[in-house]
């Protein structure tokens, strides 16, 4: 009887402190917090992405696992990564021929002969889970946000679909889902990562092109990684903090 | 989505596709820039005395009011969750551009707009009141507060509160427009918004716009009425007019020289968007017709003496063009910034539609719903002072 009054007491006291507005706010409080796996140490963990251009083949496994894992629209202007084919001729690094056929979910058909003279490569694009994200920064009600262990995330029940953040990105990461009328891009599989696996795109990558890391784990190889290649971000001069390092990204790479 | 793919010249991102903003984003700043502009030519009588543009006061300060009012109505009928959009109010990200735009808005709108507006016209509601009947002197009660004071000091205390709300509201018209121009102007993903001049030039072409549409309410408004224009008001109107516009183009033509001698990675990219895709817009209809033309029609005013009748009409079609080429600057700026690619290596191209959602049928709608509200706001708020209701009765 005395906890059942307790109880009641605790609740009318919730209803009648906290009401109207700081209620409403109490709530996005709550829903703004990232997910939660057991066991799971948000503060143990920096995560980042490396790409190793060298290795890429350019067979779409990737973008095909992202789409099947997080259910991504097979639409050709909804995608959480992509890969773009770079044909250069070193002489004219500025003027690069890019295609991304299908955001190259289908693989890349032989388009250029080797030997003319030119450089070819692949280059997997994602969200680069910037620290200093302008997307995070734009978001007028904070539906977008950087989570503590640096994965930047969207809460798709707060987004209004103003599509600042995506003007704001200076990658193109970001894309509008019609299903939802509310913005998405690249979790970095938040739901597989906090579990204590990778992300799909790694998973499936038959040439370990792209690998997650974890900067503060001491004995997570990203540190060898990062120490023995010569690394580049993508768009430097933007100072958003990316943290996709590519290995061997070649200067013409916008 | 396969007649866009084949749209695409080079290379694009994959979301670059469509377009993010639409012709919906291009009234926002369009709107909210005659509000400003409205509003400074309004507030230059009554903080700077200038006597020759009384006429204009009260017909400036309820179109800014009805403009205003639609100003929020695209921006809602864009987002892909207008019903979030009060989570801006409640649980705004404070560095955010755009989640100051909500009370940007309420400040200007309440605190400025209709505070001022109320105590210019309380003496008239309150007269309209005592001589009216049944729910018409309600409304009019109502509209007063309920007050029935219209004693001396009381409208020496509207007007000394009034003046003051005036002055508050000039940097509050500034800051609303420039404002705007910052949401643009602060993106550094895109390097045809990206720029400190943005906001500047926004404010300027605000007052640019904002000033030519009053010109041609006051002739349209005359002109329905059978009233007589007072020449001396719009000749002074028609200078300011002038004056803006000399600085905005000098502003614009500045971005314009740093860019091409600049150069920057960006330059070819930009530039050729201009020749291209923009060349009618940006060149022909913002520069040469809604630029060049009238400031040199406003100047041959000044430079050589044109009879009365014929300087109404030079007054009316460089009103008209001006308004043509501060749309088509507003267009050049929101449907520019997303034709060209961030990876500056291909463009795409912008698909309006008709009778969708952020087609060309609602934006027209949008744009001639100020005009209805200023049509009501005028039935219930007579703005010249010989078709005063009050007055009159």
């Amino acid at each position: 009887m005395d906890s059942d009054r307790r109880e009641f007491m605790k609740i009318a006291g919730a209803y009648v402190v906290l009401t109207g507005a700081a209620s409403l706010a109490w709530n996005h409080i709550v829903a703004g917090e990232p997910e939660k796996a057991p066991g799971y140490d948000l503060s143990g963990h920096w995560w980042a992405m490396t790409i190793d251009i060298d290795k890429c083949i350019g067979c779409g496994n990737c973008v095909r696992a992202c789409k099947a894992e997080n259910g991504v629209l097979l639409e050709p202007d909804c995608f959480r990564t992509w890969v773009e084919r770079y044909h250069v001729h070193p002489e004219d690094p500025e003027h690069p021929q890019v295609d991304s056929p299908n955001g190259g979910y289908d693989g890349f058909k032989e388009k250029y002969k080797p030997g003319d003279g030119s450089k070819n490569f692949f280059v997997p694009k994602m969200c680069n889970h910037c620290a200093h994200s302008p997307c995070v920064q734009v978001c007028p009600v904070g539906a977008t946000f950087e989570s503590p262990d640096g994965v930047v995330l969207v809460d798709k029940t707060y987004c209004l679909g103003c599509r600042y953040c995506v003007q704001a990105c200076p990658y193109g990461c970001r894309y509008i889902d019609p299903r939802t009328e509310t913005v998405d891009k690249c979790s970095l599989c938040y739901h597989r990562i906090t579990k204590g696996l990778t992300t799909a795109c790694c998973e499936t990558c038959p040439t370990g092109a792209r690998k997650l890391g974890d900067l503060k784990d001491p004995k997570d190889p990203i540190h060898d990684f990062l120490k023995e290649h010569m690394i580049h971000v993508l768009k430097p001069e933007m100072a958003t903090g990316a943290k996709a390092y590519y290995n061997d990204l070649d200067g013409s790479v916008r | 989505m396969e007649s866009l793919l084949h749209s695409v010249q080079g290379f694009i991102y994959p979301d670059e596709l469509q377009l993010q903003w639409s012709i919906l984003i291009v009234l926002y700043p369009f709107i909210t820039g005659l509000v400003a502009g409205a509003f400074i030519l309004a507030s230059l009588e009554r903080v700077f005395n200038v006597e020759a543009v009384k006429p204009t006061y009260r017909l400036a300060l309820l179109t800014a009011l009805a403009f205003m009012i639609v100003a929020p109505l695209p921006l809602q009928l864009h987002l892909g969750h207008p019903e979030r959009s009060f989570e801006m109010y409640l649980t705004p990200h404070t560095t955010s551009a755009m989640a100051m735009f909500g009370f940007v808005y309420l400040w200007y709108l309440m605190a400025v707009l209709v505070l001022e507006i109320w105590l210019d016209f309380r003496k008239d509601i309150v007269l309209t009141a005592r001589a009216s009947k049944g729910a018409k002197r309600a409304l009019y009660r109502a509209m007063a507060l309920w007050s029935d004071n219209i004693s001396e000091r009381s409208l020496r205390i509207d007007d000394k509160v009034g003046k003051f709300i005036t002055i508050v509201g000039i940097p509050s018209a500034f800051l609303l427009h420039g404002y705007v121009g910052f949401i643009f102007g602060s993106v550094k993903a895109n390097p045809w918004w990206s720029s400190p001049l943005m906001p500047v030039v926004f404010i300027f072409s605000a007052m640019v716009s904002g000033i030519a549409l009053v010109m041609l309410m006051y002739q349209a408004v005359n002109w329905y009425r059978k009233t007589a224009v007072q020449m001396s008001c719009l000749d002074t109107i028609a200078r300011y007019l002038l004056y803006a516009f000399i600085i905005d183009f000098s502003l614009e033509m500045l971005d314009l020289v740093h860019r091409i001698y600049e150069a920057d990675e960006s330059f070819k990219t930009l530039d050729f968007m201009v020749h291209t895709k923009l060349y009618f817009s940006q060149i022909i209809l913002q520069i040469f017709v809604g630029t060049l033309v009238p400031i040199g029609l406003l100047a041959l005013v000044q430079l050589v003496s044109v009879r009365e009748r014929a300087r109404r009409i030079i007054y009316g079609a460089s009103g008209v063009l001006t308004l043509v080429g501060i749309f088509a600057m507003r267009w050049n700026v929101v449907i520019g910034g997303q034709l060209f690619s961030k990876s500056l290596l291909g463009y795409t191209t912008y698909k309006m539609g008709f009778a969708t959602r952020e087609g060309l049928l609602p934006a027209l709608i949008l744009l001639l719903l100020p005009f209805a509200i200023l049509y009501l706001l005028v039935k219930l708020l007579p703005p010249w002072p010989e078709g005063d209701l009050a007055r009159k009765e």
